[in-house]
């Protein structure tokens, strides 16, 4: 479960499919398949005959219009940039997978002018966390202690519940600035 | 009046003082001898003594010019600290035609505007500028315009956009700020940007805040005053820079506290703006060090029983843990227990 109550955090309300609908796009990495399969179980599979299923390594165990299997998450998201482009009126977009993921996919879709709140998203898998050193600006995926080492300058980071939709990132400060030398050791918080 | 405009620091040698005059004209930002949040907004109208802080809604002090200077130094080593986003552009001309206004108005022996149409005059005494420009064509500017004139106003400046029934930080020049980080914040709304802040979301504080800013109105601005403390007079206090400023935290001790430790308040006021419905929110930063600060007895009674009965979540939020009991008990000389009139001007 994620932590409640962090404000600028997005409220990942599940997938919930939007049957008008005209056409369903999802990008799914992980554990995220699993939110697509539960759709199935709830709403029945007719969705899928006008579904394009784009997935982080293996596809699920369904039969869609369209099924896509990408090795990483980047080239997922070079996919998803281009289906967004060529998308028509009347498609829904849905994400589900880890944190870092669906916030990096709705980048995607926000610098394609989407309203964030039209896009049905699920969390599944880890609570890792995406995080931006606010010093150095590098981004460091999959972090799940704080403090932690930023991969880029190297400082150490308190990793603070304030989230950046923009950046899809988690905001990370230094911890030990008044005093170098002085950092807790790291404490996993994000399993 | 001619402003004498000081030549001084705020990094290295941090040579900046207030002179006697300017210690009085400090936007002190106690009203009692207590502090909590509070949705503490008035009429940003003329106000206090002469020549307050309040006199003119765009104000400028001895300290501009080499305020403008660290903000230039600011935005060489990190211009991230300038951004607006793409549909911010209308609401960029209004802060420019405001900033240029009310300086104008406030101090025409500095600043004058001429207007003749979309062509325009801007001279800037102070700094040695003197533009001509088209209003509205930013190719005859040589920045963007709320950059162009947000490089000759003190403060911190962000232009917020109403839709959706919020607020949203689409814009700013942030190069004075208490510890939050415009390049992370930018495009969050109302609630999402004050995410970080104890307390106040459960208060109920930013309900009522964000309420009260959507009806704000055309030529009605509001203003109120926020703190937090300083060690040395440094104007550049945000996360990005941290590394550089928390270990002045470590250096006080009960010798120096009345020339390190220094107030630091906040003169926010809000401005609805006529061609984006935008809102501006300019933060205007004033520092104090503490042995300026008790020459005003009032304000040293009073801010030693402020400091001395913060909530503790109050003071870890602001950063004052480590060197708040030192600075009360400093304090405590300045405060005879005498009673201290109400509102926040010197008596």
């Amino acid at each position: 479960m994620l932590v409640q109550g962090i404000k600028s955090r997005p409220v990942y309300t599940g997938l919930a499919i939007d049957l008008q609908a005209r056409r369903h796009l999802f990008a799914l990495e992980g554990e995220g398949i699993e939110a697509l399969l539960d759709q199935v179980k709830a709403v029945g599979a007719q969705f899928l005959e006008t579904s394009d299923i784009l997935c982080v390594g293996k596809l699920p165990d369904v039969k869609a219009e369209y099924m896509w299997s990408a090795p990483t998450i980047p080239v997922l998201l070079n996919r998803l940039n281009v289906n967004l482009i060529n998308a028509k009126m009347g498609t829904r977009l849905y994400l589900s997978g880890t944190e870092g993921f669906i916030g990096q996919a709705m980048k995607i879709a926000l610098d394609q002018n989407i309203d964030f709140n039209s896009i049905r998203t699920e969390h599944r898998g880890s609570t890792a966390r995406r995080v931006q050193c606010v010093h150095c600006k590098g981004i460091t995926d999959d972090v799940k202690t704080s403090p932690f080492t930023c991969a880029h300058c190297g400082l150490n980071l308190l990793v603070r519940d304030h989230y950046s939709r923009r950046l899809a990132a988690f905001q990370g400060v230094c911890i030990d600035a008044e005093q170098p030398g002085t950092a807790p050791a790291p404490v996993v918080m994000f399993p | 009046m001619n402003i004498k405009f000081k030549q001084e620091t705020f990094r290295g040698d941090f040579t900046y003082r207030n002179s006697p005059e300017n210690i009085r004209r400090f936007p002190f930002p106690f009203h009692e001898d207590k502090y909590m949040y509070s949705v503490n907004m008035e009429p940003h109208v003329p106000a206090g003594p002469k020549g307050f802080a309040f006199e003119s809604l765009i104000d400028v002090d001895e300290h501009y010019i080499s305020e403008m200077h660290d903000r230039a130094l600011v935005l060489k080593e990190d211009p991230l600290r300038c951004q607006a986003l793409p549909h911010m552009m209308a609401g960029q001309w209004d802060v420019l035609e405001l900033i240029m206004e009310q300086q104008a108005a406030g101090y025409p022996e500095h600043f004058s505007l001429t207007k003749n149409g979309d062509q325009w005059h801007w001279i800037n005494r102070p700094m040695g500028i003197d533009q001509k420009f088209t209003f509205g064509d930013a190719s005859t500017l040589p920045y963007e315009p709320m950059e162009y004139i947000t490089r000759q106003a003190q403060g911190d400046f962000c232009i917020v956009d109403q839709r959706d029934n919020n607020l949203w930080m689409d814009a700013g020049m942030v190069t004075t700020q208490a510890d939050w980080s415009l390049d992370f914040d930018i495009g969050m709304n109302f609630m999402e940007w004050h995410g970080p802040v104890p307390l106040a979301h459960q208060m109920g504080v930013f309900d009522r805040a964000l309420k009260f800013l959507l009806n704000l109105q055309q030529s009605k601005p509001v203003r109120r005053l926020n703190w937090t403390m300083t060690i040395n007079p440094r104007l550049d206090t945000s996360p990005e820079n941290y590394p550089k400023w928390g270990p002045d935290r470590m250096t006080v001790t009960p010798e120096n506290i009345g020339d390190k430790v220094h107030l630091r308040c906040e003169l926010q006021s809000l401005w609805r703006l006529p061609r984006s419905n935008a809102i501006l929110f300019v933060i205007r930063c004033y520092l104090l060090k503490m042995e300026e600060l008790v020459q005003v007895p009032k304000w040293a009674r009073r801010f030693h029983r402020v400091l001395r009965d913060l909530p503790p979540e109050l003071a870890d939020y602001k950063g004052l843990t480590k060197f708040r009991p030192m600075t009360i008990d400093w304090l405590s000389k300045y405060d005879d227990g005498a009673p201290t009139s109400s509102g926040i001007f010197p008596e």
